[in-house]
């Protein structure tokens, strides 16, 4: 029970601040927006290019925005040496993870929740009846990306170049991750049969579990020092 | 000088026990084999130039920080091998006040409740305001405070669960008279109460004030380890003139 206390307290934390400042929400939505907007420039309107490259460029924009609200959630525990703060309590290091993830997990899901009705905008597409299927995807591969991106920018907080050594380990590390929801995407932009998104949702499964696995069983090792 | 480790005050176990302690970061230094040993119920003053080592033996000590060689123990536990059972008896004052900005006053007090894990939050939190007289402001956003209002909610976060032994990083930095007051107030009641102190600080007279026992700490060296009772205030600023004079010599 004080477990699953601290876990919510952490991420309340995070989320009232988050709400209070918006720094890391707006700084995320305003970067998704630029991406897809130049890209549709790019595009140029081409249904045919824009069939074949927006569940990439939608990823592109989702990556880039969850490094950024990643490295400021870090950020923000570092002011005022308050993430010592946070591992001096009596509190498992498993809580603080969680917790750290929690917080992470939903600032960017509403940043991506934000991107859609904007993506499907420029890019001339009816994502409403979509929008469950998408959901699907979107939410395992978040999940998954917040958890090896919470661990690895809270691994990183105490190096200098922070900022240029986090999308360095984190991109590598969660390519196959972001690739299979380039893809389970692709077949719901094309109105394709779930079924085919399928192999890309498991494999999305596996990745999250070991990327959270992974993340519980070294988390204490790694925030030392 | 006890520099050689001792059991602590009455044969009692030391609350803080450290031996040959050795910390280094990269190619500098910054501890190099501290013996020292703090009692039951004592404040020990631990006075020293910037760069002594100070804060990096409190890392140390609250398990922030692994050393390079050598052992410290805190209420008798391993601070490396039970880092958790340990983060439930001490309580740390830092030189960053580690709150958060966004937080009111009392969020940043119930937070620390549940993280702590303590009952009647409300209760606890309402009371230790009182105390440090931020009752009223509690409700506004600590980004709003002065420096001298974050410290004194520091200290209320301090206070919130009593802790049997204190690590304080230059706790007296940006208080006001009155707050330094409540301060040494809650170190001494906390001292009756048995609770053990480790305070670091630059300020020669309030750590002569309150401790027990004075030590200087010089490139990672403890050089002077005196009690309170063998050494007056003015051969203690005499001591800390030497080595800080062999320190700009060095």
């Amino acid at each position: 029970m004080t477990f699953a206390r601290r876990v919510l307290a952490i991420a309340w934390k995070d989320l009232v601040a988050e709400w209070r400042d918006r720094e890391s929400i707006t700084a995320m939505c305003f970067f998704a927006f630029l991406v897809l907007f130049l890209f549709s420039f790019a595009l140029n309107g081409d249904q045919t290019l824009i069939r074949g490259a927006s569940s990439g460029l939608l990823w592109l924009a989702f990556a880039f925005t969850g490094v950024l609200g990643l490295a400021r959630s870090v950020q923000s525990e570092l002011a005022n040496d308050c993430l010592d703060g946070l591992l001096l309590y009596p509190a498992e290091r498993e809580a603080i993870y969680l917790g750290k993830l929690l917080g992470n997990f939903s600032v960017i899901l509403l940043v991506e929740l934000i991107s859609f009705p904007i993506f499907a905008i420029l890019y001339n597409m009816d994502l409403w009846p979509q929008l469950p299927k998408l959901l699907l995807i979107t939410v395992p591969a978040t999940l998954g990306f917040a958890a090896a991106g919470t661990l690895l920018s809270t691994m990183t907080a105490g190096l200098r170049a922070r900022e240029a050594m986090l999308p360095f380990l984190l991109f590598p590390m969660t390519i196959p991750l972001i690739l299979a929801a380039v893809r389970g995407t692709e077949v719901v932009l094309r109105h394709e049969s779930f079924e085919l998104a399928m192999p890309w949702l498991k494999l999305m499964a596996a990745f999250d579990l070991l990327f959270l696995v992974g993340s519980l069983l070294t988390f204490e090792f790694l925030v030392e020092e | 000088m006890r520099t050689d480790g001792a059991a602590g005050l009455h044969g009692v176990a030391p609350a803080v026990e450290t031996r040959g302690l050795v910390k280094w970061f990269g190619a500098h230094p910054a501890l190099r084999g501290i013996n020292l040993s703090v009692a039951k119920g004592e404040i020990l003053a631990l006075f020293g130039p910037n760069g002594a080592g100070k804060s990096t033996l409190l890392r140390i000590l609250a398990g922030l920080m692994r050393p390079t060689a050598g052992s410290a123990q805190v209420a008798g536990l391993d601070v490396g091998r039970d880092g958790d059972s340990v983060r439930r008896v001490i309580g740390v004052l830092a030189s960053g006040h580690q709150l958060y900005e966004a937080l009111t006053g009392r969020e940043n007090l119930l937070f620390a409740a549940t993280m702590l894990g303590l009952d009647r939050h409300a209760e606890r939190v309402a009371k230790v305001l009182e105390k440090v007289g931020l009752e009223k402001a509690a409700e506004g956003r600590v980004r709003t405070f002065s420096s001298g209002m974050k410290r004194r909610l520091a200290l209320a976060k301090l206070m919130l669960h009593e802790p049997k032994i204190m690590l304080l990083d230059e706790p007296f930095t940006n208080l006001d008279l009155q707050a330094t007051k409540l301060l040494e107030e809650f170190l001494m009641t906390s001292k009756i109460t048995g609770a053990t102190t480790v305070l670091a600080t630059h300020n020669l007279a309030i750590g002569f004030a309150l401790a027990d026992r004075m030590a200087i700490l010089r490139q990672g060296r403890l050089v002077f380890d005196a009690r309170r009772d063998d050494v007056s205030l003015e051969s203690l600023r005499s001591q800390f003139a030497l080595h800080g004079e062999l320190w700009e010599v060095e």
